[in-house]
């Protein structure tokens, strides 16, 4: 029961969280450009202001596919928190994405249909690498489960990053991927000017958008809590580990240009293989 | 539904997503727009984005002259954007057509075309200017806003 209401809370606050994370990633972005940066909470003007807007949608498609992506998202937060099993999550997780894609091919504009084909090769290139990381955590804590993974960090005392520091790694590709981070924010970018304008997210528009920008919430909060799970002995410490790895997202963002797709799909596929491989040698070992 | 309808009417204001069309202008206006961008100006202090697509824009900004050949272009992307949205024409060519106004192939400023709320002055305008004439947009939305209640 408890667990239950924890995952109803959880529901509730992701998107305000989530909303906060992105007006913190536009300031901290701004300053790393040595610019003022809009105020935190820009994000949700934008989404408020998108609910306004007068609804122009191409099809009917478009419509059920923000809404499946909404709810798998809020869905995919649910079970995590609930402690679910992850394999189930990435399911989950996964029809909503898809629906996505499907909403944006729905449409006859090529920017928008480019858009939805990278973004089709953005998901093949960082889902093996979830699925990986979720068989590590698998065979060192013996469970799919989230609440094993507490469960095992609290029997022995440390946490998961000790055991998987290269599969923290692997995950945070998965993450910038997730993110639309550069170098891979191949599908749409947050800055606007694109040689595919807007990209996946070109043919939706006001209160569709509106849906879109919170599912995407919902995403980097469940993104966020993967991570979170290898430090889960103390809360300050999963702070510190969340904190770090999304400013080193920053930095990387603002680093590096927007790559290819096939670079992407080499060198995440390569190092993520390589990475993944040489932890697990390391835990059969160790 | 009376405070939503409110958080909504202030997020249209903090949050103006600009799309920038160059209807043949020179390039001196729409480099002082660019010059908005960068850190010393920095719009997005005030929420303002210079987007791409007009379906997610809720002001077009437009350079340059009219012609019988972009006229229709720049219909075209005024009827893509979803209301509530406003025009801003922007330097002599966009206000009058500028030195072309007589020429044969020109039409002549923004507004014979489409609606346009604010005009900005100069030849180009200063950055200042454009930041200026985009709050006035907003303070004209505002207006248009309270009156429908």
């Amino acid at each position: 029961m408890g667990k239950l209401l924890l995952a109803c809370v959880a529901v509730v606050l992701a998107p305000i969280v989530g909303g906060l994370i992105a007006g913190l990633d536009r300031k901290l972005t701004a300053w790393l450009q040595s610019r003022y940066g809009p105020p935190i909470l820009q994000p949700f003007y934008d989404v408020l202001k998108l609910f306004g807007k007068s609804p122009m949608l191409v099809n009917p498609w478009q419509i059920l596919s923000v809404w499946v992506y909404l709810v798998s998202s809020m869905l995919t937060v649910f079970l995590f928190f609930l402690g679910s099993d992850l394999l189930l999550m990435f399911f989950v997780l996964t029809i909503g994405a898809v629906f996505f894609v499907m909403g944006a091919l729905s449409t006859e504009s090529p920017y928008s249909q480019v858009g939805a084909q990278r973004e089709l090769v953005a998901m093949l290139t960082y889902e093996p690498l979830i699925i990986l990381v979720f068989v590590a955590i698998a065979m060192v804590t013996g469970s799919f489960k989230v609440s094993e993974v507490f469960t095992w960090a609290a029997a022995s005392g440390k946490p998961l990053l000790y055991q998987l520091p290269l599969m923290f790694v692997v995950l945070g590709y998965a993450l910038t991927i997730k993110l639309r981070k550069s170098p891979f924010d191949i599908s749409a970018c947050h800055h606007a000017h694109q040689e595919i304008v807007r990209g996946v997210l070109t043919e939706y528009s006001g209160p569709q958008l509106a849906m879109i920008e919170i599912a995407h919430w919902y995403d980097v909060v469940f993104m966020l809590g993967l991570c979170a799970l290898f430090w889960t002995t103390s809360l300050w410490g999963m702070l510190i580990l969340l904190a770090a790895t999304y400013f080193a997202e920053l930095i990387l963002d603002n680093v590096t240009a927007r790559m290819t797709y096939k670079w992407m799909l080499k060198s995440v596929w390569c190092w993520g293989l390589a990475l993944s491989v040489l932890n697990l040698l390391w835990l059969y070992a160790g | 539904m009376g405070m939503l309808k409110d958080w909504i009417n202030k997020g249209r204001l903090k949050s103006p997503w600009i799309v920038h069309f160059d209807c043949g202008s020179c390039n001196g206006c729409d480099i002082e727009v660019l010059a908005c961008l960068t850190p010393i100006y920095d719009v997005e202090r005030f929420g303002i984005i210079n987007i791409g697509d007009p379906k997610h824009a809720d002001v077009l900004l437009v350079t340059g002259t009219v012609n019988h050949r972009n006229k229709h272009v720049l219909k075209n992307i005024y009827d893509q954007m979803p209301e509530p949205k406003a025009v801003i024409a922007m330097g002599a060519c966009g206000l009058t057509g500028g030195v072309f106004r007589d020429a044969y192939n020109v039409v002549g400023g923004v507004d014979k075309v489409i609606p346009v709320d604010v005009y900005v002055r100069g030849c180009p305008p200063k950055p200042e200017a454009i930041i200026d004439g985009v709050v006035l947009a907003l303070a004209k939305v505002k207006a248009v806003l309270e009156a429908a209640g």
